[in-house]
């Protein structure tokens, strides 16, 4: 049986948990002046060793998305952190930001000791502003102890972090669409190659990394690679935030060994909430194609998500009871798609508006006979042809559902969702009509 | 009011000015200062104003026309005047379904105002949210970006009811009190108001998990025996015998790259177990 492993989340009881004095207590910072006195090569080989993937989506290997720099040409480096969660269901980076953003600074700091950059990025969602309020905060702390600014612990290194604010795009979490956002221009994602590593911000040389990701390396730093790769399965190994939402009887945030299964994660957070059974989940938000309550028992590592059909992602289990209709939940996540495509190509910007309108029908009983059909044809001719990921996304929850939930959506011809599954009995809430 | 005019006067342009210098120290490009830039104007008109892009114009020599086209790709910027509180109500799917639709019809109905419209007062403006990173608390409302946890209609009617009243009111986890439209606009233009150390540094759902492992003295490797104390130690013993290469065989980080740019940032293919990024 899997435990949990609190390591981000260890500090996040601890009174003033965002105060630099807070973290230094608990040995915050060890890992940077254990970077300091190390070869920034060997740093990229620790991570490496560590079997550190990123956490923002995809699982690529952050030490060697870092070795891919090509060699110092005298000229800047970046690194970014992307600090965008927008995906429908993700919600571990800002909790992690807000209760201890220094775990993310200390994470900078020695990401860009290994690759050699000089000015830093944190590029935050723009909706949250009490986190912003703690990264400002966090980085001027920082910066008069000397951890940050000219003269790093009097090593001579200087680095200059911005914490940058967005506001309000989902498609500026996509490296490149961040990159062109960052550079003040509307977020739209770019044509790769050439990759950010080569070209990334202004041109330069330039590391995009998840928020989780950077902060789970001063732990590897200061505790070592085997102490890392000591947790998790054997290709997907450490310790990552699940965040379990919705019909759970306790829904948060669990940090635990990647490998742990759903049910024993289900299980911890009270099971579903009483007198219901589990109907459909995400693994890993929105773009995740739907599981049921067949894969209760899936390991929740990269490979075994992808054999039972969907990914990891970025770990937001959705937990959906049977009085839920999946026709509403996927139309109201295609409304997301539709609204958030940034409209640069074709097959999504036009893609979504007709996966929309037909889900609209469908929710309202007034489905005609093909359009079941349409559906997975419109999500077919997204998937595999759009410029950038959010398209692909798009076409996941569509045909995901058509998949295990097809006579829901064919009783969208005639009976609306709300007959079907009355909406009052979903909610958190009850005897408030509206 | 600065709605129909084109340029700030003298002082107010002065000001800004100033605020802009800090702004572009903080970028290698000045153009990078563009998004703070339409932040710092919404702190001084409660909207994109004509004055404010004109003013983001000059500041970083583009044409209205660029600053514009990058000004209504963003959701935050307004082209309106804004009410003094922007009320959102999460309707992304998972806040929808636990009572989200609800919470935001009962808003709607209540002030007489849809999505994007603002109460004749001023006070509120209300909106439809997309999923705010906060979905353990669902369902969830935010306004002017401070979070409100775990609502039901009436508490959300109650919020809105102190704002429309005048009184201060106070998010789950956030500052002491919602700041208004405008200064919460000059903090997300990057200047600090003084309240980050308000509020707590989790909300109960952000730590069910690490309580129940307090509760069954669950540990992680290398503090098991030893407490929390000997971490450290325990952890720099094991990087200092750590040399060698520790990962499994054939962990996904001893893969090599088929060529340096295809490995690096197509992940989804190189990696070939993902299909999307997210
Ligand atoms: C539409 C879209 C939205 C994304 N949003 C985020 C996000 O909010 N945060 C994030 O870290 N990665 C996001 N990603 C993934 C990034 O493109 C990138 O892969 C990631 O930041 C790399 O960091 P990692 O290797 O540390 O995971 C998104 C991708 C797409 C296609
Ligand atoms: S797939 Fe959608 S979000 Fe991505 S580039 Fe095309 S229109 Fe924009
Ligand atoms: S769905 Fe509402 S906060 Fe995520």
């Amino acid at each position: 049986m899997s435990t949990l492993a609190p390591v981000l989340s260890d500090l996040w009881d601890a009174p003033q948990s965002w105060k630099l004095d807070t973290y230094v207590s608990r040995n915050g910072y060890d890992g940077l002046r254990k970077a300091m006195e190390t070869d920034p090569a060997e740093l990229i080989t620790m991570v490496k060793d560590s079997g550190l993937r990123g956490r923002g989506g995809a699982g690529f290997p952050t030490g060697l998305k870092w070795s891919f720099l090509p060699k110092p040409d005298g000229g800047p480096r970046y690194l970014v952190v992307n600090a965008d969660e927008s995906e429908p269901g993700t919600c571990k980076d800002i909790p992690l930001m807000m209760a201890n953003p220094h775990s993310l600074i200390e994470g900078v700091a020695i990401t860009s000791v290994a690759i050699g950059c000089h000015h830093a990025f944190i590029y935050l969602r723009g909706e949250v502003v009490h986190v912003y309020r703690r990264l400002l905060a966090a980085v001027r702390e920082a910066k008069e102890a000397g951890y940050l600014g000219s003269d790093v612990l009097g090593t001579g290194y200087d680095l200059e972090v911005t914490v940058h604010a967005g506001a309000g795009a989902y498609i500026c979490g996509e490296e490149t669409a961040l990159l062109d956002s960052l550079e003040g221009r509307r977020g739209q994602p770019r044509l790769k190659p050439p990759f950010p590593a080569v070209a990334g911000l202004y041109a330069r040389p330039t590391v995009v990394n998840n928020v989780e990701s950077i902060a789970s390396v001063p732990g590897i730093v200061s505790r070592g690679a085997d102490w890392f790769a000591s947790m998790g399965t054997e290709k997907s190994k450490g310790h990552g935030l699940f965040s379990l939402s919705g019909h759970v009887a306790r829904p948060g945030q669990y940090e635990a060994p990647l490998g742990i299964t759903f049910r024993e994660l289900l299980d911890m957070a009270g099971g579903v909430r009483d007198g219901h059974e589990l109907k459909f989940w995400t693994p890993g938000g929105s773009s995740t194609p739907i599981l049921t309550a067949e894969h209760l028992d899936v390991v929740l590592d990269y490979e075994s998500v992808g054999a039972a059909g969907s990914m990891l992602a970025t770990r937001a289990l959705q937990v959906f009871d049977e009085t839920t209709s999946v026709v509403r939940c996927v139309s109201r996540w295609i409304d997301f798609y539709q609204h958030e495509s940034c409209g640069k190509c074709t097959p999504c910007r036009e893609g979504t508006f007709w996966l929309k309108q037909i889900l609209q029908r469908l929710e309202a009983g007034e489905g005609s006979e093909s359009d079941i059909d349409l559906l997975l044809d419109v999500a077919g001719n997204i998937e595999g042809r759009s410029f950038c990921a959010l398209g692909d996304a798009a076409a996941t929850p569509v045909k995901s559902a058509i998949k295990y939930f097809r006579d829901e959506f064919e009783q969208g011809l005639h009976t609306p969702a709300w007959e079907l599954f009355p909406y009052e009995a979903n909610a958190a809430f009850t005897g408030v009509s509206s | 009011m600065a709605t129909s005019m084109t340029s700030y006067p003298d002082d107010v342009a002065e000001r800004l000015a100033q605020d802009a210098q800090q702004i572009l120290a903080r970028y290698p490009e000045p153009r990078s200062a563009l998004l703070p830039l339409l932040h710092l104007v919404q702190s001084e008109d409660g909207y994109v104003s004509p004055a404010g892009i004109g003013f983001c114009a000059d500041v970083l020599d583009l044409s209205r026309a660029s600053v514009s086209a990058v000004a209504t790709f963003y959701s935050q910027y307004k082209r309106h005047p804004n009410g003094t509180y922007t009320v959102g109500v999460c309707t992304n799917t998972l806040c929808a379904v636990m009572g989200g639709d609800a919470i935001f019809d009962h808003l709607a109905a209540k002030l007489g105002i849809g999505h994007d419209e603002t109460t004749e007062d001023g006070t509120i403006t209300l909106e439809r949210v997309e999923c705010n990173a906060a979905c353990d608390y669902a369902p969830v409302m935010v306004i002017n970006w401070e979070f409100f946890d775990n609502q039901t209609p009436t508490t959300a009617a109650e919020t809105v009811d102190k704002l429309l009243a005048g009184e201060p009111v106070a998010p789950s986890r956030g500052a002491d009190r919602v700041s208004t439209f405008k200064e919460v606009s000059r903090v997300l233009a990057g200047f600090e108001d003084g309240h980050a150390d308000e509020g707590p540094g989790a909300g109960h759902a952000s730590l069910v998990g690490l309580e129940l492992a307090r509760k069954n003295g669950w540990r992680i490797p290398g503090e098991e025996e030893a407490g929390e104390a000997a971490g450290p130690q325990v952890a720099a013993d094991a990087a200092a015998s750590g040399t060698d290469p520790v990962g499994d065989e054939g962990s996904s980080a001893e893969r090599e790259p088929r060529t340096p740019g295809d490995a690096d940032a197509d992940p989804v293919k190189s990696t070939d177990e993902e299909g999307t990024d997210s």
